[in-house]
């Protein structure tokens, strides 16, 4: 047991912090005051200023190799600067379904020519990559999708529907999945697709989320050609036929590590506190508090525990992460739920914490609903049988 | 940074696990239940002694093994996963640093009644600003009935002499209830983990309506969140363990933070447990009910989490 940090770690934390400090400020003052929410046009076109910043930096993603624009990295060193991200006021990361879904399945199965290609493009905010799974009629349960793709010569013609596609409407391209094979059910025969959205035949439509914010699109595919080098390398990812499999290591990342770091709820739960010694002392909401702390620092130290393994014998965290997927995503709405109980009357006005509480609300229910994950949980980690 | 226990740590857990399920299954936890005062079974506890558990944190020199706190959590955990009735955690934890335990050593700091009180060689009692070491026969005690009958309480009524001083430095008393919190807390995740373990086992083989009731969301849901509430615990406990070997600054808001969530994490599982079970979970007759109540029992000694959680709230200035 170790828990102190060493040399190298805190001249990294060090340079982290000095170099959010001074961008995030210049970053403000280029976008002439507070951006506007990365979930409308406007405020996205603001957050690409700021991940190119990013890049520039070397920042935008620091676990990845150096060519690809990353710093290679620790997951200890990850965890550092996602913490000093956080506790400078950092934004979410509009670029984050690509950096922290596509890549880590990019970086598994992906072909040399694809992570070439893709990642470098990536990280430097150049290609904007959203997610492609749900369908209207395919949500908790994925092996539900119809759209398909055809092959035909030279390429893949998609027909059929996505949706509830995060920041859809602003990206350049979609990583998704659809039925390769008609003939085969559920799991089996879905393939794994990189798709640019300029594509004719491919319609985005963005729509307002819980916020009223354009951060959700459909995107309808009617006849779609696509060809088999609309993406350098490729766009088939994986195996023709082995979408399912190779989606299922997005998921791990999505519910598990590196989606929701723990900086991001410390953070959160410090403002709360703040907020609490500028609204004056109440019994009742202070112990709500000191509940959201622990959870936060347990949740630091849950991850801390995993990092331990996976630097170590580990090769993932498993179903475990639906553990922790439905520990962050809970913790977020009760911080949330506090401080709006806090502000009492003005809560109803906007401003971070009515923000934040709105999108708060849809952490139990993007990336496998929390219904979902206890499932998991139950028949996975708990081995109880299956209906 | 390295958060995980060493493998001579596991090892040492793994040892202490395999003696306890020789040595407490859950009859010697029941014979525990019935057995006149001061005349609790030795057998596990002999076990442990020879096996160097009960003065591990005892220095050296002293005829210990000098280890701190971080090699203890994993091996208490176990003491509470087998319900083990004998007073470890006053002798181990809180004597053992400051002097190798001469015996079964329980503890009643604050007022509060001592476990296996009648049964213990010595008692640890804080009076008159410093902790002192009582033999037993020179402290006056008053059986109480305890829901847990394991527990085998005894209230402290009058004590003979001044007793042997083993701190007068505040800090120092200080550290040793936060070493009883934090032993407690390790054994609140064994008693939740030995909770978990026997549901999950009984509701794969208790079948209604056609099917294994473990197969109804309604129930994998509730023990999928007992799993959880542990599976955070632990490395709470963990830490605390870390903070107190380190002698860290933030020792004091950690051991309140393990206590608090490890007391909390118990007594949910067991409420998840007694209602997964059905009736046979509410009957004596099952071995559920042990546990249940020592869970009860512990999440409240040594600062209930309501204690703790406003020492966290002071730490954190709110
Ligand atoms: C903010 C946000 C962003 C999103 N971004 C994306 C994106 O970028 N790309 C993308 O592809 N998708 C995205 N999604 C969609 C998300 O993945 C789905 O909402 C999610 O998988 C649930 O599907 P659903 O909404 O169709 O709900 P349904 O599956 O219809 O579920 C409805 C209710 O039934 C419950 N339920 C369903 N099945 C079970 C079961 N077996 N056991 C118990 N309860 C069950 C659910 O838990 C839920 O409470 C996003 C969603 C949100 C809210």
């Amino acid at each position: 047991m170790d828990l102190t940090w060493g040399d190298e770690e805190e001249a990294f934390r060090a340079e982290a912090r000095r170099w959010l400090t001074a961008n995030l400020a210049a970053w403000r003052e280029e976008c002439g005051g507070e951006p506007a929410s990365g979930d409308t046009r406007h405020g996205f076109a603001q957050h690409l200023l700021w991940e190119r910043r990013l890049f520039e930096g070397r920042w935008a993603a620091v676990s990845w190799p150096e060519r690809y624009g990353g710093r290679d990295a620790s997951l200890w060193q990850w965890l550092i600067f996602e913490e000093e991200y956080y506790r400078a006021g950092g934004p979410p990361r509009v670029t984050q379904n690509g950096i922290f879904l596509l890549a880590p399945t990019l970086f598994e199965f992906g072909t040399p020519a694809q992570q070439d290609h893709v990642l470098a493009r990536m990280a430097a905010a150049e290609d904007l990559w959203c997610q492609g799974w749900s369908e209207p009629n395919a949500g908790s349960d994925l092996a539900g999708i119809t759209s398909r793709a055809t092959r035909v010569d030279g390429g893949w013609v998609i027909d059929g529907q996505k949706t509830w596609t995060t920041r859809g409407a602003f990206c350049t391209h979609l990583f998704g999945l659809f039925r390769s094979d008609p003939d085969a059910e559920r799991h089996r025969g879905l393939t794994y697709l990189l798709v640019p959205l300029d594509t004719d035949g491919v319609t985005v439509r963005g729509f307002g989320r819980l916020d009223g914010d354009e951060g959700f699109a459909e995107v309808f595919f009617d006849s779609a050609f696509v060809a088999d080098d609309a993406v350098p390398g490729g766009v088939v990812l994986g195996g023709v036929g082995e979408g399912w499999s190779v989606a299922m290591a997005t998921t791990g990342s999505e519910r598990g590590l590196t989606l929701r770091s723990p900086g991001r709820f410390l953070a959160a739960v410090d403002r709360l506190a703040d907020l609490y010694r500028a609204s004056g002392p109440d019994p009742l909401v202070r112990d709500r508090i000191v509940d959201c702390w622990m959870r936060a620092e347990a949740y630091e130290l849950f991850t801390l525990q995993a990092v331990t393994e996976l630097t170590g014998s580990r090769a993932a965290m498993g179903a475990e992460s639906s553990i922790n997927k439905i520990w962050w995503s809970e913790l977020d709405v009760d911080i949330h739920h506090t401080a709006l109980d806090l502000l009492g009357p003005a809560a109803e006005v906007e401003g971070p914490w009515a923000k934040g509480w709105q999108f708060s609300l849809s952490g139990p229910i993007y990336a496998g609903t929390n219904e979902i994950q206890r499932n998991i949980a139950a028949e996975r980690l708990l081995g109880l049988p299956r209906r | 940074m390295r958060f995980a226990l060493t493998d001579e740590q596991l090892a040492f857990r793994d040892a202490v696990r395999d003696l306890l399920s020789k040595q407490c299954p859950p009859d010697v936890v029941r014979a525990a239940w019935g057995a006149p005062p001061g005349a609790l079974q030795r057998g596990p506890w002999d076990a442990l002694a020879e096996m160097g558990v009960l003065s591990a944190m005892s220095p050296e020199g002293s005829g210990g093994m000098g280890l701190d706190f971080c090699w203890m959590v994993a091996v208490l955990e176990e003491t509470g996963r087998a319900a083990l009735p004998h007073p470890v955690v006053e002798t181990v934890a809180v004597l053992g640093p400051l002097r190798a335990p001469e015996g079964m050593t329980s503890a009643a700091l604050g007022g509060t009644p001592a476990p296996c009180a009648f049964d213990a060689d010595q008692l640890l009692v804080d009076h008159d600003r410093a902790l002192r070491l009582y033999r037993r026969e020179d402290v006056l005690l008053e059986e109480l009935a305890a829901v847990d009958r394991a527990r085998r309480l005894g209230v402290v009524k009058a004590l003979n002499g001044d007793g042997e001083v083993v701190a007068d430095d505040p800090a120092a008393i200080e550290a040793a209830f936060d070493r009883g919190a934090l032993g407690t807390a390790a054994q609140l995740i064994g008693v939740g983990q030995a909770m978990l373990d026997l549901t999950v086992d009984y509701v794969k083989e208790r079948r209604q309506f056609g099917v294994p009731v473990g197969s109804f969301q309604a129930v994998k849901h509730r023990l999928a969140d007992a799993h959880k509430a542990l599976a955070f615990a632990r490395p709470a406990v963990l830490r605390a363990a870390w903070s107190v070997a380190s002698s860290a600054p933030t020792t004091g808001r950690d051991v309140a933070l393990a206590k608090a969530m490890a007391s909390e994490a118990a007594d949910h599982t067991g409420r998840a447990c007694l209602q997964c079970h059905g009736a046979i979970g509410y009957t004596v007759e099952y071995d559920l009910h042990l546990f249940l109540k020592r869970a009860w029992a512990l999440s409240r000694a040594w600062g209930d989490s309501r204690w703790h959680r406003r020492r966290v709230a002071a730490a954190i200035g709110i």
